[in-house]
């Protein structure tokens, strides 16, 4: 009976200190299934796979990898036993050949020639036996995302892996790339091999995988089979708690344009376009999403816009004022006119994760004189602005002296948003809110975000999730390579459409195009899909 | 204690006390080997430190140097800089000073030629680390190449400016004439004098009331105004500073100037309170050791206080043990605080992840405990 698991871990149980990471945790994954885990942050599902992939060891428990008790200590040991991890960020090598890349640790003798050549056949046969079809001598850089992860899950399959972890494998896919995965997923199976998937995306869960785990504060809370369940049962799982997946909103009440961005262009660094000539208007009361995979020049965009960044031509009317490459205007001269920035990655930006929470909720206003007395910097009065923020957006613990590197995601997220919403700014930019945040969390960021747009102000929300986009925004626009490649009304979006959009696999149309031709576009658009 | 408390206090107190621990084991080893008994060695160290009062005055004296230049590296570091120029700032800084005096009209009061003495020295201090800083700012040359160039150029500046210009006509020796009387930064004998109070001469003076005060004014400025709050937060995630609307050029400079002024100051000990001329190579080491005290004192005031008061009975202890013991030679000397600056500088870190793991092992999800049990 037992050889029918492929994985079978009974009892794991690690404490971190106090925090029980991993509570009892038993987990019976069937061979040649896809079975999904899906949990909050923090609820032990990657202490769970880091102790199945040897880089923790459990307190107590046994770890049973097809039918073979283990005790793990690194993860050359799980690697020789089967399992194979494909990570969240690639572990490739950018200038190195797909094959070089391969072989990669497993080299075989001092001289490359023999070990390529085996490789070379070694991959050809794994890749027709599993639909996995990269060219072997493309270096990584030239590579999609999407063919990137491919030479990761070829990288566990010529290491002889029959079990394959994936950890958020479709973060940053678009959907398209999406469904080729699962296809993969698929011939994968047909050969027998067992699939396990990280993920937070409750509806991938539903359409990929035969058995689903719940995790909840370091418990198993519910083993099922995928059919069995539904997206609103499984949040309601993972969150111990009824949870709204979609927003609740009104019907915009859009006035005024805020902001027009006329024919904008960006350089990065290196001196590369990332956002080529776009044009597009921001209204009072509405809610703009822009959709893209990551890395189409949504950072620039959201750079640009905030002052961080100088553009490189083209001009940004906003709130009455101009700017353009000539007048720029910095960061905190924006936010004194009203508008608000929550970057993208909190981390790189958003925070200080040095600095205590209090001081983290002083950035960017750290000059106000109501925080100011002469040169004296009040810290009481810095406290309690901490104070009043974490009680608007129930930041937890509510503890301002804390360092800002020991909040959870989601509450950081929450800090940052409150310090730039609760200044009550006529417009605001708005990049990633949601990203390595929980559930519960998710519900509350929308719902503000809305709660702004229904307030009059006008919010450009960034997002990767098409899910957020898709029921936050009022109207979309799409990024790839730095162009505006559709523009779509929320309530005609459906995913197949902006995944087009996404891949530019629509018509190009105009970059100075304005609202006013987007009924136009949208038909367009709409005979396209039904052609396809 | 939660695992921050711990973790501050390894790093605050543990870590420093285990580096000195150790450079002084490494030492005594080292006296071991050349014969000398290391525990004879220590008493006669810490006799020389503290043992009498000259002695004591020598020793806060040197520590007087330390706090500046320690001040200044500490405050480049906050804002993400390393500031490897104080030797051919305080240099320069001592430049400053001296002019300020010798222009000024030898009949005047204390009051007009020790403030007139500051203010040169901060100026001139500030002044030479404020090119390394522009450049870094806006021409992109790295710092730490810059400024030890400019130590040179300090160096080279001085020796023209002294044999050439300054020197007192009439003599060989490349110094200045002697500073009016006025001019001289009261000893704290003469002080103590004044109080009724008898201390035995030492060349201890009242600066070291002035970078007592330094130490304040570098913590209110670090940690209670809005300027000391960008600085930090340019050098803890330059992107989010940015993000923020402070300007890092700006903070370049502005750190970088203060970083020199601070340095300039120990001119103030050395010329104005002791020398009472000026001379050459009054700076040689304070600099660099004030690296080693900033790092050492964890960047905090207090903390560079209580390290430049360990580097001040080094040095005063050191010159004592040279002196009373045949075996010990001056380079010994060195090789001790060699080794303190080895093991407290470069290898700071050396002991942090073992004491980590051994008194605050990590809780990933300390955050997520928190949420549950808030």
């Amino acid at each position: 009976m037992t050889d029918n698991y492929a994985i079978e871990l009974t009892d794991i149980d690690k404490r971190f200190g106090a925090v029980h990471a991993n509570n009892n945790v038993c987990l019976q994954v069937k061979r040649g299934n896809i079975h999904g885990i899906v949990g909050e942050n923090g609820a032990g599902k990657s202490t769970l796979m880091s102790i199945l992939y040897g880089f923790y060891q459990a307190d107590a428990g046994q770890i049973k990898v097809l039918g073979q008790a283990y005790t793990f200590t690194d993860s050359h040991q799980a690697i020789a036993a089967g399992i194979g991890m494909v990570h969240q960020h690639f572990m490739l090598v950018e200038n190195f050949t797909v094959l070089e890349n391969v072989i990669l640790g497993s080299e075989g003798g001092a001289l490359l020639a023999n070990g390529m050549g085996a490789a070379r056949k070694e991959l050809t046969r794994l890749g027709d036996e599993y639909g996995l079809k990269v060219d072997l001598d493309a270096t990584i850089d030239t590579l999609s995302v999407g063919l990137q992860q491919r030479v990761e899950i070829l990288k566990a399959l010529y290491k002889g892996a029959k079990i394959l972890i994936l950890d958020e494998p479709t973060g940053v896919l678009t959907p398209q790339e999406t469904d080729e995965l699962f296809r993969i997923f698929d011939a994968l199976k047909q050969q027998g091999v067992t699939i396990m998937l990280i993920t937070h995306k409750l509806r991938e869960i539903m359409s990929i995988t035969d058995q689903v785990s719940v995790m909840r504060a370091g418990q198993m809370v519910a083993h099922t089979d995928t059919k069995d369940t539904s997206r609103e049962q499984l949040a309601e799982l993972m969150v111990g708690r009824k949870v709204l997946l979609q927003v609740n909103k009104k019907p915009a009440n859009v006035r005024a344009p805020l902001m027009k961005v006329k024919r904008l262009t960006v350089k990065d660094s290196q001196g590369i376009e990332r956002i080529k000539d776009i044009s597009f208007e921001l209204r009072a009361g509405e809610v703009l999403g822009v959709a893209g995979v990551s890395g189409n020049g949504q950072t620039q965009l959201l750079e640009a816009l905030s002052g961080i960044v100088k553009m490189e031509s083209g001009s940004v009317e906003i709130l009455g004022f101009n700017m353009d490459a000539k007048n720029p205007l910095a960061p905190d001269k924006l936010r004194q006119l009203g508008l608000a920035h929550v970057p993208e990655d909190r981390h790189r930006m958003g925070l200080i994760t040095d600095f205590s929470a209090s001081e983290s909720a002083l950035l960017g206003y750290h000059t106000d004189p109501k925080i100011n007395s002469g040169i004296w910097l009040s810290h009481k009065k810095v406290e309690a602005n901490c104070n009043s923020l974490m009680s608007a957006f129930d930041v937890r613990p509510a503890d301002p002296r804390l360092k800002s590197a020991n909040f959870s995601g989601g509450n950081q997220q929450k800090l940052i948003l409150a310090r730039e919403m609760e200044r009550n700014p006529d417009v605001l930019l708005i990049g990633q809110p949601t990203r390595g945040v929980d559930i519960g969390a998710i519900e509350f960021i929308h719902q503000r975000i809305i709660d702004m747009r229904d307030a009059g102000k006008a919010v450009l929300l960034v997002s990767v999730e098409l899910d957020e986009i898709m029921s936050v925004s009022d109207r979309i626009i799409v990024l790839c390579d730095g162009e505006i490649t559709g523009r779509i009304d929320a309530s005609d979006a459906d995913e197949q459409t902006l995944g087009m959009m996404m891949a530019n696999a629509l018509d190009p149309i105009d970059p100075l195009q304005t609202m006013d031709d987007q009924q136009a576009f949208l038909k367009q658009a709409a005979t396209q899909e039904r052609q396809l | 204690m939660n695992r921050d408390t711990r973790i501050a206090w390894i790093n605050r107190l543990i870590l420093p006390l285990l580096n000195i621990f150790t450079a002084f084991a490494v030492t005594a080893v080292v006296f071991w080997l050349i014969d000398v008994n290391p525990i004879e060695a220590a008493q006669v160290l810490l006799y020389g430190a503290f043992g009498y009062e000259e002695g004591i005055g020598y020793t806060i004296y040197y520590t007087t140097n330390f706090i500046f230049t320690g001040l200044a590296v500490a405050i480049a570091f906050h804002a993400g800089l390393f500031n490897i120029g104080g030797e051919g700032q305080a240099y320069v800084g001592g430049l400053g000073a001296g002019l300020a005096i010798l222009m000024l009209d030898p009949s005047l009061g204390a009051w007009v030629f020790i403030p007139a003495s500051i203010i040169g020295a901060l100026l001139f201090g500030g002044l030479w680390a404020l090119i390394p800083a522009y450049l870094q700012a806006y021409r992109g040359s790295h710092i730490v190449i810059t400024t030890i160039m400019f130590n040179f150029l300090a160096a080279s500046l001085m020796v023209y400016l002294m044999v050439h210009v300054l020197r007192e006509t009439g003599q060989m020796t490349p110094q200045s004439e002697l500073f009016p009387t006025n001019a001289w930064m009261p000893f704290v004998h003469d002080v103590a004098a004044g109080f009724g109070y008898s201390i035995e001469a030492s060349p201890l003076n009242l600066s070291v009331i002035l970078a007592l005060v330094c130490a304040v004014l570098v913590w209110f400025f670090l940690w209670q105004t809005r300027w000391g709050y960008a600085i930090r937060a340019t050098g803890k995630n330059g992107s989010a500073a940015v993000y923020s609307g402070i300007k890092p050029k700006r903070i370049i400079i502005i750190a970088m100037c203060i970083s020199g002024a601070l340095a300039g100051l120990v001119s103030i000990n050395e010329l104005v309170g002791y020398q009472h001329r000026l001379i050459m190579d009054f700076h040689l080491g304070y600099g660099f050791g004030g690296i080693a005290v900033a790092l050492m004192g964890r960047k905090h005031p207090v903390g560079i206080i209580m390290a430049a008061l360990l580097f001040g009975i080094l040095y005063q202890g050191g010159a004592e043990l040279a002196f009373e013991m045949s075996g010990v030679s001056r380079d010994i000397v060195v090789v001790m605080q060699g080794l303190v600056i080895l093991f407290c500088g470069a290898l700071e870190y050396m002991y942090r992840p073992w004491l980590i793991r051994r008194l605050a092992p990590v809780k990933p999800q300390a955050a997520w405990a928190a949420e549950v049990s808030a």
